[in-house]
């Protein structure tokens, strides 16, 4: 991000008409030249990001509020949780992550079968991320009584947590949805992308959308590697956390 | 709009407005001028929806026993009027119209840095517009526009969901206009065009900028957890399952404080811009306007506790958010004492524009001071709740932002439309709007002071001077507003020709013709001087 602000006042480059593929069929009408474009377009997916992390702040915030206040009845809702569902998925989000860089390099080298194989690898894996999630995860906790709202029983053995455990729930399934709708998103995303690789759209010289919808991806990707631990790891499960 | 009854060549000439007609070239367009105008209706429409209901609220005030609906529907009168102007028009306001026209024009761009992403941010505003009106008609919604927990969650009747989902629809509009001015202004500048030459308009856009991206998807966010607890009857921020309706309160306010800088830096933007048009001087102290509107964007995220000192947050939050909210004022005064300085051995004139600079300069500093007594942990204690609050902010976000946004108008009038507005009904209009609006929110300061409570259908009688005092002054007040409406109409057709800098105003966007072409710059063009470079004033006279 510093690195793309700092550009901010190379703007003199930018504008330079003696600028290489100033005459691209890719060039939109409102920018002068290419490298001009590449940057507008990284620089926006960075704001955009910058916005995305406030919007999952506003639900990181309310967890820890709630987790600090309520912290016997987290540990026993993150006990609930399968962690075993959960490691699986982080691995496969990580190598989503490589795919989907790999797939940018093939872009940058002009590996056209390189780039639509490792975006359909992608996809595949946000595929089995949601998969995972909805038949195994959530179908099991539909079926232990944990869904708030649906179907929620509290159990003897929480004692007067029951209410604080329902919390734990509705925070585990707004969380995971919206990080779920993401990845829908993001799997829409790749479908066009990969239209378009397969096409020949992308060249050395021309990515930005493969680039953009990287940082993207990534991004999701990174909301993940935070709900991980926050949801699954930290209930006191193997003594961090304090709860034992 | 006509082209043969002219005689003056240019005319004839292909602009923005003329290129294409038809309704599919306006709904479809990508080009920032024109989507600037779908802004400018759709929020004039909006501002009509919310002022109706501020007519009524002030005529059923009218009576102690109130004279015009029942209790219910006055709360969903409130609630109609705080959520459509705040979500529809005020946020929006500047940014939308004035913003989206002028700052490819100012940075010296054909265009914003992504213009298919401008046009659908208009078209999710209108979505979420539709939802509003949708609630709105469907029986209204009786929350207030602050929609707190447990009312909104669990026992209003009202339609709360669909101006829930409206509100946050709308966001994304916010968030997508930010984004794209922030790209812009990074990337897009003409060469030669540095930092420190911009026009204050686009520091402050910039500013404001800044805060949609960052605000506005707490604000979603906010209401998403409002929605689903009340959709699935599940207790987010209800006690009763441990929920903490206090927490509603501290997320909506940080984005909800931030938004009451959302709408009035665009507007301090503007009267920088018209200070200096009209004294003909530069802005005194340019580095420090522009940096006081990033202290200000970035304490705005730092203060939204004092809206809470009454609600059993701790004292020592209160006592923290009550310094900083101080603090705020450092960055306004630098502002006005900057404004009032340029103002000083300029060669000033009273154009419309200049009128309404110099109202809110004068209204905007009653709104900024009052505000110190609310920052007061002691004071806000007997004021909060009261029409006093309510007179404070009306003092801002109307004597402060909708009269920048009324003088940014005027001035850019020309430009936006190529015809001139009657000047002397512009004037009187702004000496109408000036009497209108003091008169209705004055007496509220006495009225809060007194102790009378905002948000009830009925008072006591000895309040009824000042009630209908106020009701008087928005009876001018609207009156005020109806006049530009008519004459702005009336000059797209008839008005004058407009020359491309009718001021002989410094800044980009006046060299090109009025109304501009679609490109705005036959080529880019090339900055070699500040902004605000008016009559060669002796060197060292300024700093």
């Amino acid at each position: 991000m510093a690195d793309l602000v700092a550009h901010g006042s190379g703007h003199d480059a930018a504008h330079d008409p003696a600028a290489t593929h100033s005459h691209s069929p890719d060039l939109k009408h409102q920018f002068d030249n290419m490298t001009q474009q590449f940057e507008a377009g990284n620089l926006g997916m960075w704001v955009f990001l910058a916005t995305e992390v406030l919007f999952f702040g506003g639900l990181f915030a309310s967890y820890t509020v709630y987790r600090s206040l309520y912290l016997p009845g987290f540990e026993i809702g993150s006990h609930l949780l399968d962690v075993r569902f959960g490691a699986t998925n982080t691995a496969v989000l990580i190598c989503s992550s490589l795919t989907m860089a790999l797939a940018i390099r093939a872009a940058q080298t002009g590996q056209r079968k390189a780039q639509v194989i490792l975006l359909v690898l992608t996809m595949l894996l946000g595929a089995a991320f949601l998969g995972i999630k909805f038949t195994f995860e959530w179908r099991n906790d539909y079926l232990e009584h944990l869904v708030p709202g649906v179907d929620f029983l509290y159990r003897p053995e929480w004692g007067g947590n029951g209410p604080h455990v329902q919390l734990f729930f509705i925070f585990y399934f707004i969380m995971t949805s919206i990080h779920a709708l993401h990845m829908i998103i993001g799997i829409g995303l790749l479908s066009v992308l990969t239209w378009m690789a397969a096409r020949g759209r992308f060249s050395p010289d021309y990515y930005t959308p493969l680039e953009v919808s990287g940082l993207y991806w990534h991004f999701v990707d990174i909301v993940w590697i935070f709900l991980f631990p926050l949801l699954y790891l930290i209930g006191g499960r193997y003594g961090i956390g304090g709860g034992h | 709009m006509s082209t043969a009854v002219t005689e003056i060549p240019q005319d004839s000439r292909v602009h923005y407005l003329n290129v294409s007609y038809g309704v599919k070239s306006w709904l479809l367009t990508v080009d920032h001028k024109r989507i600037a105008l779908l802004y400018l209706g759709s929020i004039t429409f909006m501002f009509l929806v919310g002022g109706v209901a501020a007519v009524l609220m002030r005529i059923h005030l009218i009576e102690p026993a109130g004279a015009l609906v029942q209790p219910e529907t006055y709360n969903k009168l409130f609630s109609a009027h705080g959520i459509i102007m705040v979500f529809f028009f005020l946020v929006p306001s500047i940014p939308a119209t004035l913003g989206n026209f002028l700052v490819p024009l100012m940075v010296g761009a054909k265009d914003l840095a992504f213009p298919k992403l401008n046009l659908l941010s208009w078209y999710i505003y209108v979505v979420g517009a539709l939802f509003t009106l949708y609630a709105v008609i469907s029986g209204g919604v009786d929350t207030g526009w602050t929609f707190y927990t447990p009312y909104s969650s669990t026992y209003s009747h009202s339609a709360v969901i669909p101006v829930a989902i409206g509100v946050f629809i709308t966001g994304f509009s916010s968030i997508l206009t930010g984004l794209n001015f922030i790209v812009t202004i990074h990337k897009m500048r003409a060469p030669g065009l540095t930092w420190f030459r911009l026009p204050l308009f686009i520091w402050s856009i910039y500013a404001t900028s800044v805060i949609f991206i960052l605000g506005t998807p707490v604000l979603a966010i906010t209401i998403f957890l409002l929605g689903v607890e009340r959709l699935f009857h599940v207790g987010i921020f209800d006690p009763a399952v441990g929920g903490d309706p206090l927490l509603f309160q501290h997320l909506f306010w940080f984005y909800s404080h931030p938004a009451v800088y959302i709408m009035i830096l665009p507007g301090m933007g503007v009267v920088s811009e018209l200070i200096a048009a009209f004294s003909r001087k530069r802005i005194y102290g340019y580095t420090m306007v522009a940096y006081s509107s990033f202290a200000i964007a970035i304490i705005s995220f730092l203060v939204w506790g004092h809206h809470m000192f009454v609600t059993g947050q701790s004292i020592y939050a209160g006592l923290i958010f009550s310094v900083l909210s101080f603090l705020v004022a450092i960055p306004s005064a630098i502002k006005v004492f900057n404004w009032t300085a340029t103002l000083y051995k300029g060669s000033i004139s009273y154009e419309a524009p200049m009128l309404y600079a110099l109202g809110f300069i004068g209204l905007f500093t009653m709104g900024g001071l009052t505000g110190l007594f609310l920052a007061s942990l002691a004071t806000d204690v007997h004021l909060s709740g009261t029409y006093f609050i309510v007179a404070h902010f009306h003092y801002i976000m109307v004597g402060g932002a909708v009269m920048a946004y009324m003088g940014g108008l005027h001035y850019w009038w020309p430009k936006i439309t190529g015809r001139m507005y009657p000047d002397m009904w512009a004037r009187v209009a702004a000496v109408i709007i000036f009497v209108g609006f003091n008169l209705t929110f004055f007496p509220q300061f006495m009225l809060g002071y007194l102790g009378m409570p905002r948000r009830y259908a009925v008072y006591p009688p000895e309040f009824q001077v000042f009630n209908v005092m106020s009701s008087a002054g928005a009876s001018i007040l609207g009156i005020g507003y109806l006049i530009p409406l008519v004459y702005f109409i009336w000059s797209m057709r008839y008005g004058p020709i407009a020359p491309a800098n009718p001021w002989g105003a410094k800044g980009l966007e006046w060299t090109v013709p009025s109304p501009p072409p679609t490109d705005n710059f036959e080529e880019t063009p090339i900055v070699t001087e500040e902004a605000y470079n008016y009559a060669p004033i002796p060197e060292g006279q300024h700093g």
